[in-house]
């Protein structure tokens, strides 16, 4: 070790710390601090009555729970709808098709979040396409309004979820040798039993890494709750949102944003830990 | 199940039709934006009303196309300008962050390397408001110690910027640091016992290895940047970018403009993410 490589050191350290600290580490510190103050109190005195406020007041923390039950629902919908996609993809696609269908994807996903939920919006509608084709094949007597009701705000968060659930699965997939399903196979073990025994274990680090994302996306979401829900779709991002810009109350806004942030937490590490897994090992791969 | 072992027919046909309603489920959002782009219709709906291209290029008043559109296109620049930055910055802090996780070694680089992940699973509505929190916190106190009121501090595109940095240098930083991974270090070796200095060695040797990783890193960090919309919101100042825009407008109400601008952003964003894969799979 010279001096040279030390200066090296100094030099790849400085923009990762700097960047990490200023960015990351000391914005959320003071969105902490800014959280245990009142707004409009001079003295600066720290208070949990932000804190209060949010269990004392029912729409708030009912849309926080509400939030967090359809979040957790969301994700286990996504795993289900991407699964057995990310298994044909890794499995039983081969050669130039497997290439295409994965890259097929992708695509969807380079679009703005803001299109693909427009598209929703003009698919659901009143006036909408599957309202037309409904009434066109005799399933509906008239147009029928599928926005602004819970399960368009669950579609809208599934769909924006998949991309991160199918990825991080094919890619797992994609390491487990075919022979050993064949393998498992000729010792007599049937399908289901191949797949609770082999597939899904070995697929593990990729469901983790993809049901992490996931969550975290949907907890976070803001446009789906807010385009295809209507005005009263209760997510928590909204009341964040409430505070921050309508209310101009910074300080209850910051709570609301630590409380989420907790949570969000709570569920990444706890899937973590129920996996088996580290941070480094699945989302960083 | 796999092709290498009997399967019901039924189980396969099942499962080849339930991969095909996916991808009409992937794809049937866009699809009907980009169709009605072009239905000659005041509403972005049904029914189909003839083909026009007015949504792109109708001067007003009556119908305004995306040509004619100054606030569509104010936030397509605006966009553009702020996901340059965006890239530029990411990619350079992401190049140096590959170097200090692959290359070098010191007290703590597990935890950092955790740290640098965190970014990637903040809520990035989260990351806005805190960036906000704080950058007026520092606004405030620079103005109660010199009376001077930063502007960029308070929302405004150099918090956009900086927002969107903060959690794209993860993902580039991922890509980078994966292909500096396959890198032999004994190339840069040879260089340097050939007379390279360190410095002289990185930008000969293992910088140009890192090219294509660093156009695949840019091209994903700049789409990441052109769509985001959760950190942005609470940044963003009075120069809105394009999503904030089509969120004002689709809010209130929208035209078929919004589908023009929709599609001109799908063939766009394709066109970059492809060149981004090809670049990042090519060999050297």
């Amino acid at each position: 070790m010279g001096k040279g490589s030390r200066l090296g050191l100094a030099l790849f350290l400085a923009p990762a710390v700097l960047w990490l600290l200023v960015l990351v580490v000391l914005p959320h510190v003071d969105m902490l601090l800014l959280s245990l103050r009142v707004r409009g109190d001079e003295t600066r005195a720290f208070t949990l009555d932000n804190y209060v406020r949010f269990f004392a007041e029912p729409l708030y923390w009912r849309t926080f729970v509400r939030t967090a039950v359809y979040s957790l629902v969301a994700t286990a919908l996504t795993l289900a709808v991407a699964f057995p996609v990310a298994f044909y993809i890794a499995k039983v696609a081969r050669g130039r098709r497997k290439g295409a269908l994965f890259l097929l994807c992708l695509v969807p996903f380079w679009v703005s979040e803001l299109v693909r939920t427009y598209g929703w919006m003009i698919l659901l509608r009143e006036t909408g396409v599957v309202s037309r084709l409904l009434v066109w094949s005799g399933l509906a007597d008239g147009p029928v309004e599928l926005l602004y009701n819970d399960a368009a705000i669950m579609v809208g968060l599934v769909y924006t979820s998949t991309l991160f659930m199918v990825v991080p699965i094919v890619t797992v997939l994609d390491t487990l040798d075919d022979s050993l399903i064949e393998a498992a196979y000729d010792l007599g073990g049937r399908a289901p039993a191949i797949l609770r025994d082999i597939v899904v274990p070995h697929a593990m680090p990729g469901i983790a890494a993809g049901c992490i994302v996931a969550f975290m996306l949907t907890l976070g979401n803001y446009l789906a709750p807010t385009l295809l829900g209507g005005k009263n779709s209760l997510w928590f991002t909204q009341q964040v949102y409430d505070q921050f810009i309508v209310r101009f109350n910074w300080e209850q806004g910051a709570a609301f944003g630590f409380l989420l942030l907790t949570l969000s937490s709570a569920i990444v590490w706890l899937g973590l830990r129920l996996t088996g897994q580290t941070l480094a090992g699945s989302v960083g791969r | 199940m796999i092709p290498g072992i009997p399967t019901p027919r039924a189980v396969r046909v099942l499962h080849g039709a339930y991969v095909a309603v996916f991808f009409v489920y992937l794809f049937a959002p866009l699809a009907v934006v980009a169709v009605l782009a072009f239905n000659d219709s005041l509403f972005p709906a049904l029914p189909w009303q003839g083909f026009t291209l007015d949504w792109f290029l109708a001067p007003g008043p009556r119908r305004v196309g995306l040509l004619h559109d100054r606030e569509l296109l104010r936030g397509m620049a605006t966009s553009v300008q702020v996901a340059f930055w965006v890239t530029l910055a990411s990619v350079a802090v992401g190049t140096t962050n590959a170097f200090l996780f692959e290359q070098e070694t010191f007290p703590f680089k597990g935890a950092l390397y955790t740290l640098a992940l965190t970014p990637l699973v903040i809520p990035g509505v989260i990351l806005g408001i805190s960036i906000l929190v704080f950058s007026s916190t520092v606004a405030n106190a620079v103005e109660a110690a010199t009376g001077i009121e930063v502007e960029s501090l308070r929302p405004s595109l150099v918090l956009v910027v900086l927002g969107q940095f903060s959690f794209i240098t993860t993902l580039t930083t991922l890509v980078l640091t994966a292909r500096l991974r396959k890198f032999d270090r004994s190339l840069e070796e040879a260089a340097r016992t050939l007379g390279a200095t360190r410095p002289a060695a990185i930008v000969t040797v293992t910088l140009r290895f890192l090219r294509p990783a660093a156009v695949a890193a840019g091209a994903l960090a700049f789409l990441m940047s052109f769509e985001n919309f959760n950190t942005t919101l609470f940044l963003v100042g009075s120069d809105a970018t394009l999503p904030i825009t089509m969120f004002v407008s689709l809010r209130d109400g929208s035209t078929p403009v919004i589908n023009a601008v929709s599609l001109v952003l799908m063939v766009a964003s394709a066109t970059i993410g492809l060149a981004g894969l090809a670049a990042g799979s090519r060999r050297r």
